[in-house]
């Protein structure tokens, strides 16, 4: 019951990753029927908009402090942060501590922006062309945004902490009367969890209740009538191409204290959203969501050990092993409609 | 000859010449001249213009033709470079055993891959061939770690039994691969007019590969089964209400492109006996759909020009420092030439990706038939352009224009 | 007995009843016209006989074998093809070649790989395909591609397609729609000379009452799915039901 409970949990961090980039993908696959393969680009660079947020936080200033002196016995150069001179040092390393989740309030304009100039000037001139060639031009695409932040940042994966009230792990165990340590969940992989869950919530609840939401979800379903409303469709597909970037950009945000943001991270991400997206039900946002999160918890369960021990290297291929499974019996997915994409 | 018409037989010929006359033609600047950087001439290079040429011919088989893009085709690259390595560790460091048998496992395995990943068309199918080559590309990495050894990598060592050949060299070291004794390292050096000519065994050994590679791609598409093939990709619709069941041509193309990809694989092992998982991965995958679109899908030289490109460029850029591009500009004043060594270089040195990203796009966006469209477009303008000064040259009456036949 | 049986076919798109209960029996070498409004499951039920569809209910017999549950390639292996309501060609081959994969079909089966043959050694089937476009008088754009043609043209090449497999039963999907005065009646021609030179039977789904009258020896009128009456031209042409049902309609 414990590992059970405890592989659940597990799972739910990597899961909630691919619930938001899935969704992200289909939306844009959903109302501009485009197949954006530059889409795990965009989760890497909101995670390094992270990066740069706390970089621009440590900025600093050099003063010559002569009450201090070095090991030499010169007067020592004491770094100050502009943040802390401008806040006062308590207020200041409240900042640089919280730059991740400040960061999303530095992601989201970014995000969007992005968004925007990559609808317009580039995706909007393949709405009407093949398919393989929007896998190909945002391929290329993918391939010069993650050159961008490695020449940039460099290759190695950067270290972004979480704030350090959020360090600890929270004992799930005792919570439920079990021994401590049995179950015990970092903090900020609970908050990951939560924070995906509110942002799916308001992108459904945008979708569900406003007008605005509700023209985007006609448009889904039959994009043609919608057109002949009368209604400027592509205006709010290019808002949508927005608001699915900056869905990807906040999930690449929260990310970095879980893992170091590093240049290839997008195309890591991709591969397996792509999956998930396909086992959800290409265009089916609820089916994007659930295999996302039903994907990750999978994953977890199979890297348990007795699991491995059974079926060596299981851990490494289930997600794909599913994919190809649901395909080949299933090919609209869990919760897809009927003829979309299909033969 | 060889079942070809006059004209193939031409274009045969012209890409048998050229093949065979690499080391000269990519050796254009003298050894002391300033360009001599720009020269491609070395037996790893042009090795790799072969191997790759060879590579993206068979994709080219199977997108070019059928329409059918596949994101998973590194992993036959992959498994023909293992299928290789074992046999120089088992069997001989003779190349040829290894080969064939990288072209047999990589054969089937394409036709296991493509059984499965064919019952889907359009994206469908380019996922599932992603989703299996990343599984490969994982397993390869952790589980069959004790075929692949995991990342080290498959190597030769001193304890390989090679039952036909030797475990070790009298003098202690690794047999090096040979063909029947010619080692693919040798290589003889012709030094005239300040030009150095490299003739790499390698290299040819290669070279007859790719001549053969392209000769039975040649075959293909001037066959019924490659008109076949082409229909599949205009309308499957019509196919299969023509009497045709589309499935069976698709797998061979499938097949035939894993087999010429596990060829490659194989030649790379041939060259350096060593094999990683990395060479299976997603991206290599990529790359072999670059340089098929950037040459020209669906035409015979587009792949082999792509893969020569890519290939030369990718050594050229990554050779460009700053210093190199201080060189060039050093005409320039120097605040100015600091600003353009400034803008260039992201795009040179390790920043190739980027170039070759943007270069792709643009090439996607604008030039969809690739190098082989813009050298059609160029042609025939400068056709155009002759005719018309022709024309009122001689003062003769307008004979009707050709149209520019736009491509669609 | 006819060559092509339909008993009892009902098909249902979620909650529109495309067919109703449709029989139908084709007699061999006649040519049957099917006939009624948009929308009246015409195309619904071609679909059902190339195998596109699955019906919910009923069977269709084609020369005493069931097609139900057949593949598209084996039900035209078997003898029937179709010529669709929006031309579907090979738009980026040529018009020869076009006309020459329908000959390798028939030649050959569902799949052959002739990998090591080139095309134009072929010569049976070059001549075949050429012949075939000399008949539909094409015979001077074998080399354009075919998505170049016009519409009339690619509606012609189609037709070329089904005919050099020499089917048993052709079936038309409006063949004359968008046609101009002068290549409908050309169509007429080409099908009545055929109808004539071969044993073939066809069923043509056709508005325009001038090609049905032309051709057909039989009528079906269907509306909403359900056949109204099976009759000669002569007896449609006066019945009430008809005249109400569709004609009427198309004349207001
Ligand atoms: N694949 C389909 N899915 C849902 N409805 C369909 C489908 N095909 C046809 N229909 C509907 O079935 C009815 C009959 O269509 P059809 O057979 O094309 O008529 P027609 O007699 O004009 O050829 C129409 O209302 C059409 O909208
Ligand atoms: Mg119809």
């Amino acid at each position: 019951m414990d590992t059970f409970l405890l592989q659940i949990l597990n799972g739910l961090d990597k899961g909630s990753a691919y619930a938001l980039i899935a969704l992200g993908l289909t939306l844009i696959f959903g109302t501009l029927g485009v197949v954006n393969f530059a889409h795990g680009a965009l989760f890497m660079i909101g995670a390094f908009c992270a990066v740069t947020l706390s970089r621009i936080l440590n900025l600093s200033y050099e003063t010559i402090d002569p009450e201090k002196k070095d090991f030499l016995g010169n007067p020592a150069v004491v770094k100050t942060t502009y943040v802390e001179s401008w806040f006062g040092p308590e207020a200041g390393a409240w900042i640089i501590d919280w730059a991740v989740p400040l960061g999303i309030l530095f992601a989201i304009p970014i995000m969007l922006l992005i968004g925007y100039v990559m609808e317009r000037g580039l995706i909007k001139h393949f709405y009407k062309r093949p398919h393989a060639d929007q896998i190909l031009v945002t391929f290329g695409l993918a391939i010069v945004l993650q050159e961008v932040i490695k020449y940039f940042y460099g290759a190695n994966p950067i270290p972004t902490p979480a704030p350090s009230a959020f360090k600890g792990s929270f004992d799930f165990g005792v919570l439920l009367g079990m021994d401590p340590n049995v179950i015990i969940y970092p903090y900020w992989r609970m908050i990951y969890f939560t924070f995906s869950l509110v942002v799916i919530g308001a992108v459904f609840s945008f979708l569900q209740f406003t007008t605005f939401g509700m023209v985007v979800r006609a448009g889904m379903a039959d994009r043609e009538t919608v057109g002949l409303l009368g209604i400027n469709i592509d205006k709010r597909f290019t808002i949508m191409f927005g608001i699915a970037a900056a869905v990807a950009g906040l999930a690449g945000v929260m990310y970095t204290p879980i893992n170091s943001p590093n240049y290839h991270m997008g195309m890591d991400f991709l591969v397996l959203s792509f999956v998930v997206v396909v086992v959800g039900g290409m265009g089916s946002l609820p089916g994007a969501v659930l295999a996302g999160f039903l994907l990750g918890i999978l994953e977890s369960f199979a890297s348990m050990n007795w699991i491995k021990d059974i079926l060596p290297g299981i851990d490494q291929i289930i997600i794909y092993l599913v994919a190809i499974i649901i395909l080949l019996t299933r090919p609209r997915g869990l919760m897809g409609r009927k003829g979309v994409m299909e033969e | 000859m060889l079942g070809l018409n006059q004209k193939d037989t031409k274009f045969l010929l012209i890409v048998v010449a050229l093949t065979l006359l690499t080391p000269f033609l990519t050796q254009p600047f003298a050894e002391s001249s300033g360009l001599a950087q720009f020269n491609a001439g070395y037996p790893d290079l042009m090795q790799r213009f072969a191997i790759y040429g060879i590579f993206a011919i068979g994709f080219n088989i199977l997108f070019g033709l059928t329409g059918y893009l596949s994101f998973g085709h590194a992993a036959f690259l992959g498994v023909g470079s293992y299928s290789a390595v074992w046999m120089m560790k088992l069997l001989t460091t003779n190349v040829i055993p290894g080969i064939i048998l990288a072209i047999v496992v990589s054969g089937l395995f394409a036709l296991l891959i493509g059984y499965v990943s064919l019952r889907r068309s359009g994206i469908y199918f380019s996922i599932l061939t992603l989703a299996l080559a990343q599984m490969s590309f994982n397993l390869a990495y952790s589980v069959l770690t004790p075929i692949t050894n995991g990342e080290t990598g498959l190597q030769l060592t001193l304890n390989d039994p090679r039952i036909l050949g030797v475990t070790a060299t009298p003098d202690g070291s690794i047999p090096a691969t040979h063909l029947f004794g010619l080692e693919m390292k040798s290589s003889a050096q012709w030094e005239v007019f300040g030009h150095l000519f490299t003739f790499n065994v390698g290299y040819y050994f290669c070279a007859v590969m790719a001549i053969i590679a392209f000769y039975l791609s040649l075959r293909i598409f001037r066959s019924p089964f490659g008109m076949m093939l082409r229909a599949v990709k205009t309308n499957q619709t019509r196919m299969s209400y023509t009497g045709l069941n589309a499935r069976p041509y698709t797998l061979a193309a499938f097949v035939i492109s894993g087999m010429y990809a596990g060829l490659a694989g194989g030649l790379l092992a041939s060259m350096d006996p060593l094999a990683g998982a990395e060479r299976m991965q997603w991206t290599a995958s990529g790359e072999v759909v670059i340089m098929t679109i950037l040459g020209g899908a669906g035409t015979l030289m587009g792949p082999v020009l792509g893969a020569g490109f890519i290939k030369y460029f990718e050594n050229i850029f990554s050779k460009i420092n700053d210093g190199v591009l201080h060189g060039w500009f050093a005409f320039l004043p120097d605040g100015l030439e600091d600003f353009v060594v400034f803008l260039i270089h992201p795009f040179v040195g390790k920043g190739w990706h980027l170039t070759l990203g943007l270069l792709f796009m643009l090439v996607v966006t604008f030039l969809p038939g690739g190098l082989m469209e813009g050298g059609n477009r160029i042609s025939r303008w400068y056709k155009n352009r002759r005719n018309k000064g022709t024309d009122t040259d001689e003062g003769t009456p307008h004979a009707p224009k050709s149209t520019p036949h736009v491509a669609e | 007995m006819g060559i092509l049986e339909v008993k009892n076919v009902g098909k249902r798109f979620g909650g529109l009843q495309a067919l109703g209960d449709v029989n139908l029996s084709v007699a061999e070498n006649t040519v049957h016209a099917i006939i009624g409004p948009n929308g009246a499951g015409k195309s619904t039920l071609l679909n059902v006989l190339v195998g596109k569809l699955i019906p919910d209910t009923g069977s269709v017999m084609f020369d005493g074998q069931s097609v139900l549950g057949r593949k598209p390639h084996e039900i035209n292996q078997m003898g029937i093809s179709r010529v669709f309501q929006t031309p579907e060609i090979f738009s980026d081959l040529t018009v020869l070649e076009n006309v020459m994969i329908p000959c390798f079909a028939k030649r050959d089966g569902a799949y052959r790989m002739h990998a090591f043959e080139t095309v134009e050694d072929e010569v049976d089937i070059v001549q075949k395909a050429e012949q075939m476009l000399l008949d539909v008088n094409m015979q001077d754009k074998l080399r354009m591609t075919a998505s170049s043609l016009s519409r009339g043209d690619k509606r012609r090449l189609e037709m070329a397609m089904c005919l050099v497999q020499e089917p048993r039963l052709l079936l038309l999907d409006e063949p004359t729609a968008g046609m101009a005065r002068a290549d409908t009646n050309n169509t007429i021609d080409l099908l009545k000379e055929i109808k004539d030179s071969r044993d073939i039977t066809m069923a043509i789904i056709e508005h325009d009452m001038h090609v049905v009258f032309s051709l057909a020896e039989r009528i079906t009128v269907l509306a909403q799915g359900t056949p109204l009456v099976e009759d000669t031209p002569e007896n449609i042409k006066g019945h009430p039901k008809v005249q109400e049902a569709y004609l009427g309609q198309a004349h207001g």
